[in-house]
């Protein structure tokens, strides 16, 4: 993948990013956050793809636990949350 | 290599069969790799799908449990991709990883305290950051990165690190730690902090030649820089902060995805990085303040600031709990307004309890948001859902701003500058046009409140002079419990 075309993928992200977030209710705006937090996790993917020698070893283990802290923790405690928000009646 | 070397001799050293042979198995090879890594960036593009579809379920309560889980069906299918990609470098290494790191996770999610959101979601931030740094770091150490990757490997070096420590910072603000609680600066930190962020990205450009030696010392760069940037920031301001901290984290996630050229990282991280922007403008726009003035500024009134005194002298009508339940009975309408206070106090369930007394007597309650009240966006709306407050009963600044006509009583607990009337009528003021919810428009306001002391912009509040104001002073939750109290009396 040449450096363009992972930079369009990246514009045309955020766009989407932009087009859809803009449309989230302010009620919802502590579980967006917690909840795309965890999303950002996903360097959990080149976490995993990390490693070699001693240093790149422990650096990929840190990033790994790290990556997946921010994954667990973000997606499970958004679902705490967003199970307490009920409607009237 | 062997095909190009026969065709480079000239000479045919072995029979067409065995050419045919050999380039056969190069070819099977080709479509192999080929293959693996489509099929690898197909399940990546998949999840990618997952994420976007899980944030847009997030646009209405009805639909976000099933977002956030979509959302987390497309992280385990993009880590199911790798797991099965044979790309692992050490399988002892990700299993302890992933084990570690889940079982910290989950019981963070579990023991953490609804209250305590602001910090957890302020050291979740830090956590991306610094799982990217890492990345980086390992891919530096491999020598792979060069060029585009180098620079990328330094951005997400610097963003990373500064999500780190600034997130770390503005999570033991929140949590109110002695030795972070006053906001923290020194004589020439924005020019010490311009110089950090230009040798950062010196360093990020340097890093093209593919070297790397000067990695390290850029993330050590960066992570003083995080520290520095959110020092000086004071409580009221985090909102902001955090957004933005939510944002780099999701940058640093999208950076180090051009080191490793990962499409999924770039695309869930920009979304994430899109997300905090947007909250961040939300935020700052709730201020009247802009960015710029909300990280380096500092708020101050452009002109001479009433006395505190003079605002309030004979004019503040104290009231009890009694009074105010009196005042309750016969009402039809009642809002009440939430700041950090309520937060601070533990209150929420009370307050719940209040509103349901006066529903029961057919008393209609809503409750008016403001979008900078507590410590991060949205705050106060998790904190009266968590005491089963009904999400349809949470307006918003711009709804019920124009209704507060028809409110015979608004109760404003534990909030100050976001219903000060200033903002409106004072031009040189610190909130001078920031939009505020305009409790003093109903019949009658009642403002629970410790003391008479100034909110984050440290000016008087002439709402509570106002002749149809009364001020019930006391802790918000011992106070409510009081009124809870005379409330089943009558």
């Amino acid at each position: 993948m040449d450096f363009i075309t992972a930079l369009t993928i990246f514009v045309l992200a955020v766009f989407i990013g932009f087009e859809i977030i803009t449309k989230v209710p302010p009620t919802l705006h502590t579980p967006l956050m917690s909840g795309s937090n965890a999303i950002s996790g996903i360097t959990l993917v080149g976490a995993l793809l990390s490693g070699g020698g001693f240093w790149g070893g422990l650096f990929g283990f840190l990033a790994i636990v790290f990556a997946t802290l921010n994954v667990v923790g973000g997606f499970l405690v958004t679902h705490r949350m967003l199970g307490m928000f009920k409607k009237k009646g | 290599m062997d095909i190009l070397l026969l065709a480079q001799d000239g000479t045919a050293s072995i029979s067409p069969n065995e050419a045919g042979a050999v380039l056969e198995q190069a070819a099977e090879k080709i479509v192999e790799v080929a293959s693996d890594s489509s099929r690898a960036n197909l399940g990546y593009l998949v999840a990618a799908v997952f994420f976007i579809l899980g944030i847009k379920g997030m646009t209405h309560p009805r639909t976000a449990v099933r977002g956030n889980q979509l959302g987390a069906f497309g992280m385990l299918l993009a880590v199911m991709v790798v797991l099965v990609s044979g790309q692992v470098v050490s399988w002892p290494i990700a299993i302890l990883g992933l084990v570690v790191g889940s079982a910290g996770g989950v019981w963070l999610a579990r023991t953490i305290q609804m209250t305590q959101m602001p910090q957890l979601v302020a050291l979740f931030n830090g956590f991306g950051g610094i799982a990217s740094v890492l990345v980086a770091a390992s891919e530096v150490l491999k020598g792979s990165g060069d060029g585009v990757a180098g620079f990328a490997a330094g951005l997400t070096g610097l963003i990373g690190s500064v999500t780190f420590t600034g997130s770390l910072l503005a999570a033991g603000k929140l949590m109110e730690l002695p030795q972070f609680k006053k906001p923290w600066s020194f004589p020439g930190q924005k020019l010490i902090n311009a110089v950090l962020v230009i040798a950062a990205v010196y360093l990020s450009y340097e890093m093209t030649d593919g070297t790397g030696g000067e990695f390290f010392f850029l993330v050590v760069l960066s992570l003083v820089l995080g520290a520095f940037l959110v020092s000086p920031i004071g409580g009221a301001d985090m909102p902001v902060v955090i957004a933005l901290l939510n944002s780099y984290s999701g940058l640093a996630a999208a950076t180090a995805g051009f080191v490793i050229n990962n499409n999924v990282l770039i695309i869930a991280g920009s979304l994430v990085g899109a997300s905090g922007l947007i909250l961040t403008n939300i935020m700052c726009k709730a201020m009247n303040r802009s960015i710029a003035n909300v990280l380096f500024g500092k708020m101050e009134a452009t002109g001479p600031t009433a006395d505190a005194d003079e605002v309030y002298a004979g004019k503040i009508k104290s009231t009890s709990a009694d009074e105010v339940a009196m005042l309750l009975d016969g009402v039809q309408r009642v809002v009440i307004v939430p700041g950090y206070g309520l937060a601070v106090a533990q209150a929420q369930h009370v307050v719940r309890e209040l509103a349901n007394l006066l529903e029961a007597n057919g008393v209609t309650v809503e409750y008016g948001i403001h979008p900078v009240a507590g410590r991060m966006p949205g705050h106060m709306n998790v904190l009266l859902a968590e005491a089963d407050v009904p999400y349809d009963q949470l307006k918003e600044m711009d709804v019920i701003n124009p209704t507060f006509a028809q409110c015979d009583v608004a109760i404003v607990i534990g909030a100050n500058d976001v219903v000060n009337p200033v903002a409106d009528t004072d031009p040189t003021s610190p909130i001078a046009g920031m939009p505020i919810l305009n409790v003093i428009d109903a019949q009658t306001v009642v403002v629970i409140k410790r003391s008479l002391s100034p909110g984050f912009a440290g000016i008087p509040n002439p709402l509570f002079a106002a002749d149809n104001c009364l001020m019930l002073f006391g802790d918000g939750k011992q106070v409510l419990v009081d009124l809870v109290a005379a409330l089943k009396e009558n």
